[in-house]
């Protein structure tokens, strides 16, 4: 029987970078979930809304051991969106689907005594300060072409950054070096974010999505230590001195 | 145990087989049994820049595939007895490069040669990231124009991701091979000079080749660079390279345009 297409629009396939809580179990694990445990009664509600990522990157975790603990999980209210570092033989149709290619993002701090009942606001679209410090990170090479760095809040780069490099940030960026591929400041909403350089040969720099290119910069500023912000929607730059 | 070193660039034409067999039979004249492995499966060059393009019975996927043994694809140099090629096929493609395969084959090379020179294809896919996969060290051939060192700039970042070094959180040995450096050109600006693609790739510099008609004659009777009698300062450049790859501390000569008398009268740069 042939199938015939209904509608030739297309879907719409996007790609979609998000930060995800990385979690990585130890064995024994009952002894992990006991500890997992008095981490939640300490921060009632902070997993409650957080997309949650398993890592069992070396951990030789077996198949009845995963799926116990994702039960366990589930049965405290944590929602497993995905599992790294497992081989395949590990996961199924009933498992969460594998993720690869997990980048390095600043570690998050455990929320020691966070208040009962308190609901940490996931997205901070109004720039108004959530109740906890946005990680940042920090990186001490220089950013090759192709490569992206991906932060929730600032992100400091003590080296250059390449023609076809990206650095997105939620917070702001500061390059102490040459920035010579893309920078977006601010990329969650935030109005008040900056981008500082060393030595500044941008392809493209925005803050809070609006945006502008190399070809409207003004010739003075190439090469030189500048500071960009947002002032009525329209990017300003600055020497730097 | 040997040292496995892969010639790679990211741009196409840059000069990665020309400098593979350039230092290969530089470091084969040293007494250092060498390995020439050409991963461009389909558009396999290596074979024509070392004169051994009638000899290939056996090749790379063969070996891969198991239909031949290692010792009946190796081709010795006819010049060079410390010298091999182990060549791509040609009428098949890069999908037939498996990971294992590459694995089992380079392990078997580590074991009989001191150094084994993995000759990359152009490109970021399949055939440079398997060609680069079990190196020990690199070697990025780069040009000095912008489009070669944004490439450049693009597989040193594959280097630091995609090799087992970097899985294993090891950091990879690189070495710049900057070629086909025209000094009067750079003079006047239409080509990078050293220190500006130092100071964009940041990695230690290898060499300083220069342009030379010397290479496309070599290439098209089929000798490496490295074997020209009497070779020039190319020639001479490779071996400087190939003397620092293996450890020793040679002083680094940038090629300058040498105006010498009929030069000034007729504007023609000596070499």
């Amino acid at each position: 029987m042939t199938e015939v297409l209904t509608d030739t629009q297309p879907i719409r396939l996007k790609g979609r970078s998000f930060l995800a809580l990385t979690l990585s179990p130890e064995p024994p694990f009952d002894l992990w979930l006991q500890r997992f445990d008095d981490l939640v009664t300490r921060s009632a509600g902070f997993f409650l809304q957080r997309p949650v990522v398993l890592d069992v990157a070396g951990s030789e975790i077996g198949r009845e051991d995963l799926r116990g603990l994702i039960d366990q999980l589930g049965s405290r209210d944590v929602r497993i969106l995905g599992i790294e570092g497992a081989p395949a033989s590990l996961l199924g149709p009933d498992m969460p689907p594998a993720m690869t290619g997990g980048l390095p993002a600043s570690d998050c701090g455990a929320p020691e005594g966070a208040p009962e009942g308190t609901v940490i606001e996931a997205d901070a679209g109004d720039g108004e300060a959530p109740g906890e410090a946005l990680p940042s990170l920090m990186v001490t090479e220089p950013v090759r072409s192709g490569q992206a760095l991906v932060s929730e809040g600032d992100i400091t780069v003590v080296g250059q950054v390449a023609s076809g490099a990206e650095v997105i940030a939620g917070g702001s960026i500061h390059i102490y070096g040459t920035l010579r591929g893309r920078a977006l400041a601010g990329a969650r909403g935030d109005t008040r974010a900056r981008i500082f350089c060393r030595k500044f040969q941008a392809e493209l720099v925005a803050i809070a999505s609006l945006y502008m290119t190399s070809e409207d910069f003004e010739p003075g500023l190439h090469g030189q230590a500048v500071q960009l912000r947002l002032e009525n929607d329209t990017i300003r730059a600055e020497n730097l001195g | 145990m040997g040292k496995v070193i892969v010639v790679t660039s990211g741009k196409g034409g840059v000069g990665k087989t020309t400098s593979t067999a350039a230092i290969g039979a530089a470091l084969a004249q040293r007494n250092e049994k060498v390995v020439v492995v050409d991963f461009d499966v389909g558009l396999r060059n290596l074979d024509l820049v070392m004169g051994a393009e009638r000899r290939v019975v056996y090749d790379l996927i063969n070996v891969i595939q198991g239909e031949a043994k290692l010792s009946q694809a190796l081709i010795r140099d006819k010049r060079l007895q410390t010298l091999f090629l182990l060549a791509a096929s040609q009428t098949r493609d890069k999908d037939k490069l498996t990971p294992e395969g590459v694995e089992h084959v380079i392990a078997n090379l580590r074991k009989a040669f001191d150094w084994v020179i993995c000759d990359s294809p152009a490109g970021i896919e399949r055939g440079a990231t398997l060609a680069m996969r079990h190196a020990d060290a690199a070697i990025v051939v780069t040009n000095p124009e912008v489009s070669s060192v944004r490439d450049s700039d693009r597989i040193i970042g594959l280097l630091d991701s995609k090799t087992l070094k970097a899985e294993q959180g090891e950091p990879m040995e690189k070495h710049l091979l900057l070629n086909r450096y025209d000094p009067t050109r750079a003079a006047t600006g239409e080509m990078l000079n050293v220190e500006d693609v130092l100071e964009i790739l940041s990695i230690p510099l290898l060499g300083v080749i220069p342009e030379s008609m010397d290479v496309l004659r070599a290439s098209n009777i089929g000798l490496p660079v490295t074997l020209i009698a009497n070779g020039g300062p190319t020639s001479k450049a490779y071996f400087d390279a190939a003397r620092r790859l293996s450890g020793e501390a040679v002083p680094m000569t940038i090629p300058s345009e040498k105006l010498g008398f009929f030069g000034k009268i007729f504007g023609r740069k000596a070499a």
